[in-house]
């Protein structure tokens, strides 16, 4: 061919032809990734459901010892009134789950009665049932996880105690989470 | 096998004119005169069936993605819909739904065929290993279909399957949220589940494609498990059709059989009757149990006391096949001469659906009824959980300990020089029935 007489042999390494070939590979590869990311980007949340919602709860409607089930950000909350019995016994027992916590810890203080926690097992997301399991708090059906009335982990494969959101208390019986 | 020659001529004029340009009818032809084995068994039927499986489930499937609509407010009306309304819109759900159950039958025997046989062994790697990538392509085709319905199964399988991912160190919260669209399980997720469970199949399709080439590149496996010496070839080998066109045919028509009973008789048998509710994302249905195909690998996963261990447990358990070709250190293929591995295979084969049993029962429930047991660590002996693990762990010593290690040390049995051998030494011997040529004697 015509030109390889105009390249200079060991003009060094690398030299000018090998330099436009790892250019142009270069180039192809950063357009390939720019082409790529928004095909991968285009899945993750909309702006539609970016939207985090807080809601407001009146404590009134819960009766002691019931649950009630409230969707906040398309999961439950679940909101327990603890019976003495059941309060009792979970102050008693100290510090324990994974991480270990006391009761007071993931309650209000002044408001020990209402448990305000994110009903989704920490293991693969199921809902617990209520006032099931061996600990008298909740027990989840999918792969067996026991949570105490103060919704910690006791038993099962769950890493963690169940989330207690950030909410607070806008009079005296009622909450606003998120 | 890859040295097949061409024996394809072209009669006509249009075959002729077509066969410079593009010959797809060489190809064809080619393809359906390849040598096979004469000893193959009906074991060996399943991949005709599995054929038929894929292409019952994109056609039934396209047609039921003409009347479904992949929206969370509309979703389960529509199938109900189908059901209802559609013409013979009941049968076609019902032969898609029953198809992957049927799937997953034969698939599951298609691969202890490759077990038993050695047919993953040099020079069929690449055969087995696409095959374990079309398997692991035909659970994430199914869990997307299952989603679909939107009913208490179809939320709650997506809830878990998904928050899977979720398991995995720092980079796993991310990417859940990816997969679902949103920080909980909802219109975006199954609005996308709608569109991969559309693409996978095709996905599938392409690897039958590579599995097949990959299959007539190194030649077919058979019962005895040799590779045929060349000179044998006219002997030991029969053309593909019409001889194992048939044959498989025959296997199809069996097989369908059992798949009508089912479609027509029993359609609910085998489904979950709480993907009947619609879905409710603020309970989770106290009976919750996965798909019976997905069952073994359910209860592996339930088996760990760990999120992120139960997860790489279970994916393990799949992962572990596709290194399956350097795990046997055994040159012999056949179990039918390995009588030792064969044992094991057999309790290998226990094991597999006790792990589907138990992933069906609460791990806490009680093996033997009304016997008390002990209790070892987080669970009772005589107890599912432990049942579970028992299982879990001779499903990795069967691959990672026992294949290895007796493959070493087992004395296989005599193994014969060629195929038609066993059958014209033994006791029923009929050298009659062994011509030179038997496709060429009417």
């Amino acid at each position: 061919m015509a030109e390889t007489g105009v390249i200079p042999e060991g003009e060094g390494d690398p030299n000018r032809r090998d330099f436009i070939h790892i250019a142009a590979g270069a180039a192809a590869v950063g357009a390939g990734a720019m082409i790529a990311w928004p095909l991968i980007n285009q899945m993750n949340p909309a702006a539609d459901t970016l939207a985090l919602a807080s809601i407001e709860f009146d404590l009134t409607k819960v009766q002691e010892g019931q649950q009630v089930v409230i969707k906040w950000q398309g999961k439950p909350v679940f909101v327990r009134y603890r019976t003495p019995a059941e309060l009792q016994k979970v102050v008693t027992e100290g510090a324990v789950g994974s991480p270990p916590q006391t009761d007071a810890e993931r309650t209000k203080s002044g408001h020990e009665k209402y448990l305000v926690v994110v009903g989704s097992c920490t293991h693969l997301g199921c809902v617990p049932t209520f006032n099931a399991g061996d600990y008298g708090g909740w027990f989840c059906p999918c792969h067996g996880s026991h949570y105490d009335a103060s919704g910690r982990i006791r038993k099962g494969p769950a890493p963690l105690n169940l989330i207690v959101p950030d909410y607070e208390y806008t009079s005296d019986t009622r909450v606003r989470i998120g | 096998m890859s040295e097949h020659e061409s024996t394809y001529v072209p009669k006509t004029g249009v075959e002729k004119w077509l066969d410079t340009r593009l010959p797809i009818i060489r190809f064809g032809a080619d393809y359906m005169s390849l040598p096979t084995p004469r000893n193959l068994n009906y074991w060996w039927t399943f991949g005709g069936i599995l054929a038929l499986c894929l292409m019952t489930q994109i056609v039934t499937g396209i047609v039921l993605a003409m009347h479904y609509t992949p929206h969370v407010d509309m979703a389960f009306a529509s199938v109900e819909r189908i059901m209802r309304d559609v013409n013979g819109g009941w049968l076609i759900r019902y032969v898609h739904a029953n198809g992957a159950s049927m799937f997953f039958i034969a698939v599951y025997l298609h691969m202890l065929r490759g077990l038993y046989y050695g047919s993953y062994k040099a020079p069929r790697e690449m055969i087995w290993i696409i095959g374990c990538v079309i398997f692991f392509l035909m659970i994430a085709t199914a869990f997307l279909g299952y989603v679909l319905p939107w009913g208490q199964m179809s939320f709650w399988g997506a809830e878990v399957i998904t928050n899977l991912i979720g398991a995995i160190p720092v980079i796993g919260e991310p990417i859940l949220i990816w997969l679902r669209g949103g920080p909980a399980i909802d219109n975006a997720t199954l609005n996308r589940f709608f569109s991969l469970h559309y693409l996978l199949p095709f996905a599938i399709l392409g690897c039958v494609v590579l599995h097949l080439w990959a299959l007539h590149s190194a030649g077919q496996n058979n019962p005895v498990g040799i590779l045929i010496p060349k000179d044998r070839t006219k002997k030991d080998m029969l053309p593909f059709h019409p001889y194992f066109t048939l044959k498989d045919g025959f296997a199809i028509i069996l097989f369908l059989l059992l798949f009508a009973i089912f479609v027509f008789y029993q359609p609910n048998a085998l489904g979950h009757a709480d993907n009947y509710i619609p879905a409710n994302p603020l309970q989770t249905p106290a009976h919750i149990v996965p798909e019976w195909y997905m069952l073994p690998f359910y209860a592996i996963l339930r088996a760990i006391p760990d999120k992120f261990g139960g997860v790489v447990a279970m994916f393990s358990a799949i992962g572990v096949l596709f290194v399956l070709p350097w795990l046997d250190t055994s040159k012999v293929r056949s179990m039918r001469y390995r009588p030792t591995m064969r044992s094991f295979f057999f309790i290998f084969l226990v094991v597999g659906v006790g792990l589907g049993w138990c992933g069906g029962q609460l791990p806490d429930a009680p093996v033997i009824p009304g016997f008390g047991g002990v209790v070892l660590l987080d669970g009772n002996l005589n107890s599912y959980l432990w049942l579970t693990r028992l299982f879990t762990a001779y499903y990795f010593l069967f691959f990672l300990v026992i294949m290895p290690f007796v493959g070493l040390k087992e004395t296989p049995l005599p193994i014969p020089a060629t195929i038609s051998e066993p059958v014209l030494t033994g006791a029923d011997a009929m050298p009659a029935l062994a011509p030179a040529s038997p496709e060429k004697k009417g």
